[in-house]
This record gives C-alpha cells, sequence and structure tokens, in this order.
C-alpha cells in the first residue's frame, strides 16, 4: 500500500485580512497520505503555496490533539467536517476519498470577524467566561479530595460539560449564529457542582446576558451538539434555561441587594 | 493591564440599553423570549386541541354542534354575563398569539444580525429537521389561514352564513373545493410547526429529565399527528359529501337557506323556552 496516494481538490476561502473581499480559490493537491489530519493536508498545501512564493494560508491551530479548541473550519459544510466528535485536527484525510473535491470555509458568525483566510476571531467566547466571575486569590494547597462530597452521577455530568473545549463549532453549526451550548457547558459544568452554587444565579444571569450581546438565539435545531468535537449534549441548554428563569426570581427576592 | 490592552473588541450585535423593571428585562432577553413563546405555545396548543374536541361533535351532527356552539357563548351559565368569559378566553388568545409573534419576529431578526454574512458555500444539515428550518413559513400559513378562518365563519363572511347555526356555516364554507384545500394546507402546515414546537416547548421551558427526554420527540410528534388527522377528517368528510348540510332535501345550497333559518329560529326558541 502507497501512502502517498491521495488526489484532491480543496477550495480555500482566502482573505487578506479582516476588511477584505474574500474568495474561494481551488488548488489540485497530489501525494496526500491518507494518514494526514486534515491539517497536516493544509500544511503540505502551505509548503506548496511557499514554494511558488504565494502566500500561504492561514488557519488557527494548536495542539493538534483535540483539546485546546484552537482549530476549526467548515469543511464541506460542517464544521470541522465530516467525522462526528472529532476536532479538525483529529480528523485524518483517510475518511476522504481520493479525487474528493473539499470545500474549506471559516467559520462564520458577525461576533467571529475573520482575521485573515480561515482564521476566525473568537474574543466574544473570552467575554462570556470573563462575566461569569473568577478570584485571584492565593489558595494554599489543594484541599482534601472529598473534603465536599459529589454524587457520581453529579460529577460525570458535570465533567460531559466541562469536555467544551470553546473551539466555536456551535456557533458555526448554529443557523441562527447562536452560542447557546458553548455558554450553557460553561454556565453548567460549575451550576451542577457543589462549589459553584454560591454564585450560580449571578453567574447565569451574567453569562447570558453577555451572550446575548454577541449571538443569536436558540430554536432547538440541534445542529450544535451533532457539530460538537467533544459531543456535548443539548439537555445543558435546557438546564440553562431554566436556571435563567429560576435566577430571575432569585434576583427579585434579592432585589434590595441588587438594585442598590 | 497589557492584556485588558490588546484584548480585541468585537462590537456587540445589540443595542445598550436602559435598565428595565424586572419582566420587561426578562422579556428583552432571548431566553426569556423563548419562555415566553413556548408558554403562549402551550396555550395555543391547548386551544387547537379543544377546538378539535369540540369539531369533533360534527360526528354527532346539527343540533349538537349548535347546542356546543352556543354553550360556548353561555359559559358558565348564569355565573356570568353571556360571552364574557368567551371573550376573556378570547383575548387571552390572541394576547398568546401576539407575544408568539413578535418573539419570534424579533428573534430572527436578531439571528439574522448574529450572521450578517451568510455562508458562501453551502452548508450540510446534521440534525434540523425540515419542520424545525421552516418554523417562520409554517407559522405564517396559518396566520394567515386563522384571519381567513375567522372572517369566513366567526365574522360570518362565508356562503350562507347564517349565525348560530356553527354546523351548517361550516358544511357549507368547506363545500368549496379551495376552502377545503386551504383547510388541508393550514392543518399540514399547523401539524409541521407542532412537530418542531411541541418538543421545542420542554427545552425552552427547561423541562429537561433523563427520564421524560425520550418522551419528549414523541409526545410532539404524537400531539401533531392528532390533530392533523382529526381536523383533517371534516373538510374530507364534506367533499366526500358524508356530512351534508341538514334541514334540506334539496342539496343546492340557495334553496337550503330558508328552511334552515327556520330550523334555526325553532332551536332558538325551544333553548329559550327550556330555561
Amino acid at each position: 500500500m502507497s501512502l502517498s496516494n491521495m488526489k484532491l481538490k480543496v477550495t480555500v476561502w482566502r482573505q487578506a485580512g479582516p476588511n477584505a473581499q474574500g474568495a474561494f480559490k481551488d488548488y489540485d493537491l497530489d501525494n496526500i497520505s491518507p494518514e494526514m489530519s486534515f491539517l497536516e493536508m493544509l500544511d503540505t498545501l502551505n509548503e506548496q503555496l511557499n514554494d511558488r512564493g504565494e502566500e500561504p494560508i492561514a488557519f488557527d491551530h494548536d495542539c493538534r490533539e483535540g483539546i485546546c479548541g484552537s482549530c476549526g473550519v467548515m469543511i464541506d459544510g460542517v464544521p470541522h467536517g465530516p467525522e462526528r466528535g472529532t476536532a479538525t485536527c483529529q480528523l485524518h484525510m483517510r475518511k476522504f476519498q481520493s479525487g474528493a473535491h473539499i470545500k474549506i470555509e471559516p467559520f462564520r458568525a458577525s461576533s467571529f470577524p475573520i482575521n485573515k483566510d480561515l482564521s476566525v476571531d473568537r474574543s466574544a467566547f473570552d467575554r462570556i467566561i470573563e462575566s461569569g466571575g473568577y478570584i485571584s486569590a492565593p489558595t494554599g494547597t489543594a484541599p482534601d479530595a472529598n473534603l465536599i462530597p459529589i454524587p457520581k452521577g453529579v460529577a460525570d455530568v458535570s465533567m460531559d460539560a466541562a469536555q467544551c473545549i470553546g473551539c466555536g463549532a456551535c456557533v458555526a453549526a448554529c443557523p441562527n449564529g447562536a452560542a447557546q451550548l458553548f455558554t450553557s457547558a460553561k454556565i453548567q459544568h460549575l451550576n451542577l457542582m457543589p462549589q459553584g452554587q454560591a454564585e450560580r444565579w449571578d453567574r447565569t444571569i451574567n453569562m447570558v446576558d453577555t451572550m446575548e450581546n454577541f449571538f443569536g438565539s436558540c430554536t432547538n435545531h440541534g445542529e450544535c451538539e451533532a457539530a460538537c468535537p467533544k459531543e456535548i449534549s443539548i439537555d445543558f441548554i435546557a438546564l440553562m434555561n431554566r436556571d435563567f428563569v429560576k435566577a430571575q426570581l432569585k434576583q427579585r427576592r434579592l432585589a434590595g441587594q441588587v438594585f442598590p | 493591564m497589557a492584556q485588558a490592552t490588546q484584548r480585541s473588541t468585537v462590537p456587540a450585535i445589540r443595542k445598550d440599553r436602559r435598565k428595565a423593571p424586572w419582566p420587561i428585562e426578562f422579556y428583552r432577553s432571548a431566553v426569556g423570549k423563548k419562555w415566553v413563546m413556548a408558554l403562549s405555545g402551550v396555550m395555543l396548543m391547548g386551544f387547537v386541541v379543544s377546538h378539535l374536541i369540540g369539531n369533533l361533535k360534527l360526528y354527532l351532527g346539527r343540533n349538537e354542534v349548535n347546542l356546543y356552539s352556543e354553550a360556548l357563548r353561555d359559559m358558565p351559565g348564569h355565573l356570568l354575563p353571556r360571552t364574557l368569559l368567551l371573550w376573556v378566553i378570547r383575548v387571552g388568545l390572541m394576547g398568546a398569539f401576539a407575544v408568539h409573534i413578535h418573539a419570534a419576529v424579533t428573534l430572527t431578526q436578531t439571528n439574522h444580525k448574529a450572521r450578517a454574512t451568510k455562508y458562501q458555500s453551502p452548508r450540510e444539515y446534521l440534525a434540523a429537521n425540515y419542520a424545525s428550518r421552516t418554523m417562520r413559513y409554517s407559522g405564517v400559513i396559518i396566520i394567515a389561514y386563522v384571519i381567513f378562518h375567522l372572517s369566513d365563519l366567526t365574522f360570518g363572511s362565508g356562503p350562507h352564513n347564517l349565525r348560530g347555526d356553527a354546523y351548517n356555516n361550516l358544511i357549507y364554507s368547506l363545500q368549496r373545493p379551495w376552502a377545503a384545500a386551504a383547510y388541508v394546507i393550514a392543518n399540514l402546515a399547523l401539524g409541521l410547526h407542532l412537530t418542531h414546537g411541541a418538543w421545542s416547548m420542554f427545552q425552552s421551558l427547561g423541562v429537561n429529565n433523563p427520564r421524560i427526554n425520550a418522551f419528549r420527540r414523541h409526545f410532539a410528534r404524537g400531539f401533531a399527528a392528532l390533530i392533523v388527522v382529526g381536523n383533517l377528517s371534516f373538510p374530507i368528510m364534506v367533499q366526500l359529501h358524508v356530512m351534508e348540510p341538514t334541514c334540506s332535501a334539496n342539496r343546492t345550497p340557495k334553496a337550503q337557506v330558508a328552511p334552515c333559518a327556520r330550523a334555526i329560529a325553532e332551536t332558538a326558541s325551544k333553548i329559550t323556552a327550556g330555561k
């Protein structure tokens, strides 16, 4: 078996800068190994572009092992490509047929402006995370493992939500450009735990409010769940909706403190 | 501090507004709007079911239907002025309808703002189904039909419409093939709308529990099927001449109006006499 045996035609979105006019450009590739990852295929293409003196394609990537959330492009109209539960860096070329024509486009949302080519600015996610609150106190040594008992089921569900790597595929997949899956995962992995109860209601209100500054609204298509490389469930969106409504009532009870 | 100066500034897609009192602030948020949409949707679903149950009286004949429609106006007997409770329900339903539509329109505008530049290559949808992606179109068909339906039967612009004779009014209306076709199309749109909506409402309200999650989709499909099958039976029965205008041997509608009017007057006097 030859390892370098795939011929491909890739159509890539090229855009020189945030405000430049972009367009699709076709590239022909041969000698692509089926063992390559999708990003390695793009690396190969970039080397060829470099050799020809052309501008290489800009794309985001970092760990290349599916845990950092840096990579992510639309591959044939699906965020992270055809393989379910897989980030772009973990998608291998053996999932494609030789001779395939692959269309690559950046994630699109008004709050994900394109930096260049396939690289988008996902800092709106950082605004959501920031609004959830943080502490900067020295915490000393790690607490005893079983100081706060947590039922196994609760810990499991919380860890399911905590798997979110913040890649933005949910926003890219959503026909409404909504960030509900990301925000709900980030809210719920804390709201489900005993340690997260103290700021549960403020966190929910603040993070939802910030999310709505940047993103659309959920109409329960379920596209985000299907596109998520970590297969995070839309159940968390329902839990977030429930906490948001509950938080409204809590705020009312604390009216004197909330509206000074 | 370096971090603070380097932070990129993606502009917000919504305007900053002065803080409003709590219920308005809640409705301004998209999650709150979806919650209101789900609740108004539940109200409208309740109406659709009771409307179907009332319609099924058509199979019991003209007298039962007309007594039922009279009873609706007379709810709850002598406890309240005539038609008062009916109007309270009507205003409530109109409110639910208005807020459902307002939330849908404003959320759609937000969603368009959230992706100002569309994808330039074709999208491949993995989970979104036909029903969920056509909610706004099925919704518009339903609004258009409700307006026609109200003017046709409630305001009485339909053929040979006679106040108080709901049974014959409906059958005369559905005897027109185009009206029967509109009825069928509107109910199919309603079924499609409910297939997604009756599931979606659970998510929007936060009703999510492993014990019922599998049941939610079945509920939505079953509910939609019940409404569609029940409602579609009426135009079909009328078009197949299984249901005919009552109180005349003559089938031509024009000839029926006079005898029917007499029959209604008789029924009305019987009702008053009975009291």
